[in-house]
């Protein structure tokens, strides 16, 4: 299996040293052709002003679009939540409104205000993850398809997921975090997968796409 | 739940948002606006680029406090100044306005012959000048949290970043061959540190995101740079000294991205007009080279 990592600008090596950590391929993306062949998508942590125009220089906005709605698991840290965002609030045109939730940029305030907090996060189990808030955003609204993986102890939201795209304002990539990436690659391989889930599984030597 | 601010992690953890991506001298809020549109990552602000502190004489000194804010409120990336080497007072003041990065320049007149600022005493993380490994691993033992090679600010030619770069990155691959015992000497040699020697030995690599900056004026020159093992580019005089600052800044910033594939270079240095002057090393005085500030 290979996951792409957008890698237009930001921490896109970090997230590639995760996947490589989980014994998972991953792929830098930089043009839609780059797109071929991958089974989920991370959009890293950066200048999310900077990865739109770079986005959209080079056509990757539709590709990555129609990527996600076909199904294929889409991931998003800081500035890749903001932009698979529907609302960025006093903020620019959504870039990939695929989570129905309202994002604030620089939430926090500046870099003097950037921090480290554990982070429960109930479906990756009990053991907190280790969360960097990097001049990171908060969420501010969620529509009612969206589920709430993690808060902070004040209630606001900082990780969120709908159908295949999951997002977080902090960065598990820079805290020796896998979870995150596992339960990517679980999906992935479940969306590759049509039967799984579906009662109606395969004979497991039966063989497909062989020549009679 | 604790929750720690100014930690290690969050100081150099910007710096690796920032990967990537070019960060560029303003010296106006216009001109913040016109770098973030065209795609960069920060910005230095400054009162004047380089170029012209070099034309200017005199001392060079911590840019006015009102034009800094005046930045810092034009534009939603993160927001760069720089203080004088040694210069721990305009550090603080730096760090009251809330800067997002201070950066200890050579590109400034010394304020210190000797010491540089205890940059682990602030909350703000520092960027620093080197022209070479050593120097590059005595600024992240003063708490550095990013690096940038020094290059030769203001003269529009790269072939002083390219010396430096390729000197931090040589040093770092004999560090990787040599035997445990010969890094004790390496870290003498190296005026340096062991324990950091030894990490770098052992990583391949520094412990903080290191970008290049000093002559970069071209789409050609940052991809070279980044080409060459840079991880981002500062440019300061090459984009408000050129012709048509918007499109070469926006060049740029396409030029680091797709630093490897040279049709899309092609593509994007087309009809940018002219870049800035320049000034070849031969012209340069020994006395007005400011990579050599700093030890």
């Amino acid at each position: 299996m290979r996951i792409g990592v957008l890698a237009v600008q930001g921490a896109f090596a970090e997230h590639l040293t995760v996947l490589g950590a989980i014994g998972v391929e991953g792929v830098e993306v930089r043009l839609p052709s780059d797109l071929d062949g991958i089974a989920a998508l991370i959009l890293p942590g950066g200048e999310s002003t900077a990865q739109r125009r770079l986005i959209d220089r080079w056509g990757l906005r539709q590709p990555i679009l129609e990527l996600a709605q076909s199904g294929t698991p889409l991931f998003g840290t800081c500035a890749g939540m903001i932009l698979l965002a529907r609302d960025i609030v006093d903020g620019d045109e959504p870039v990939f409104p695929l989570l129905d939730v309202a994002v604030r940029r620089n939430a926090f305030g500046r870099q003097l205000d950037s921090f480290e907090a554990g982070i429960d996060v109930s479906m990756l189990g009990d053991q907190p993850v280790h969360g960097v808030f990097i001049r990171a955003p908060i969420v501010e609204r969620t529509g009612p398809g969206v589920d709430v993986l993690a808060t902070l102890d004040d209630g606001r939201i900082v990780a969120v997921r709908e159908r295949n795209v999951i997002a977080t304002a902090f960065h598990p990539e820079l805290a020796g975090e896998t979870r995150f990436h596992r339960l990517v690659a679980t999906m992935a391989a479940e969306h590759d997968d049509p039967g799984e889930g579906s009662g109606r599984r395969h004979h497991p030597t039966r063989r497909t796409g062989l020549a009679r | 739940m604790t929750v720690e601010t100014s930690t290690w992690v969050t100081k150099k953890g910007l710096a690796q948002m920032l990967k990537g991506g070019v960060i560029m001298d303003v010296v106006t809020a216009d001109q913040a606006k016109i770098a973030e549109d065209a795609g960069a990552v920060a910005v230095m602000a400054l009162e004047r680029v380089p170029s012209d502190i070099r034309a200017a004489g005199g001392v060079a000194r911590m840019s006015d406090p009102s034009m800094i804010v005046g930045i810092m409120d034009a534009v939603s990336i993160p927001v760069m100044a720089k203080a004088r080497i040694g210069h721990f007072v305009e550090a603080q003041i730096l760090e009251a306005l809330g800067v997002d990065y201070i950066d200890e320049s050579e590109v400034l007149t010394p304020a210190d012959e000797a010491n540089h600022i205890d940059k682990h005493a602030f909350k703000v993380p520092f960027v620093c000048g080197c022209r070479n490994l050593g120097e590059a691993i005595r600024r992240i033992n003063e708490g550095a949290a990013m690096m940038r090679t020094k290059g030769e600010a203001g003269t529009g030619n790269v072939v002083e970043a390219v010396r430096q770069l390729r000197d931090v990155l040589a040093e770092i691959r004999r560090l990787q061959g040599m035997r445990e015992d010969e890094l004790f000497v390496a870290a003498k040699e190296l005026q340096a540190p062991y324990e950091l020697v030894k990490q770098i030995a052992n990583d391949g690599r520094l412990p903080v995101v290191n970008f290049v900056a000093g002559g970069i004026s071209t789409p050609a020159d940052a991809a070279l740079v980044m080409q060459l093992g840079a991880e981002g580019v500062f440019v300061g005089s090459g984009i408000f000294k050129s012709e048509d600052p918007a499109r070469m800044a926006n060049a740029i910033v396409q030029a680091t991205t797709h630093f490897d594939d040279p049709k899309i270079l092609a593509e994007v240095s087309k009809g940018l007009g002219a870049p800035m002057r320049g000034i070849s090393m031969e012209q340069l005085a020994e006395s007005d080279r400011l990579a050599s500030r700093g030890w």
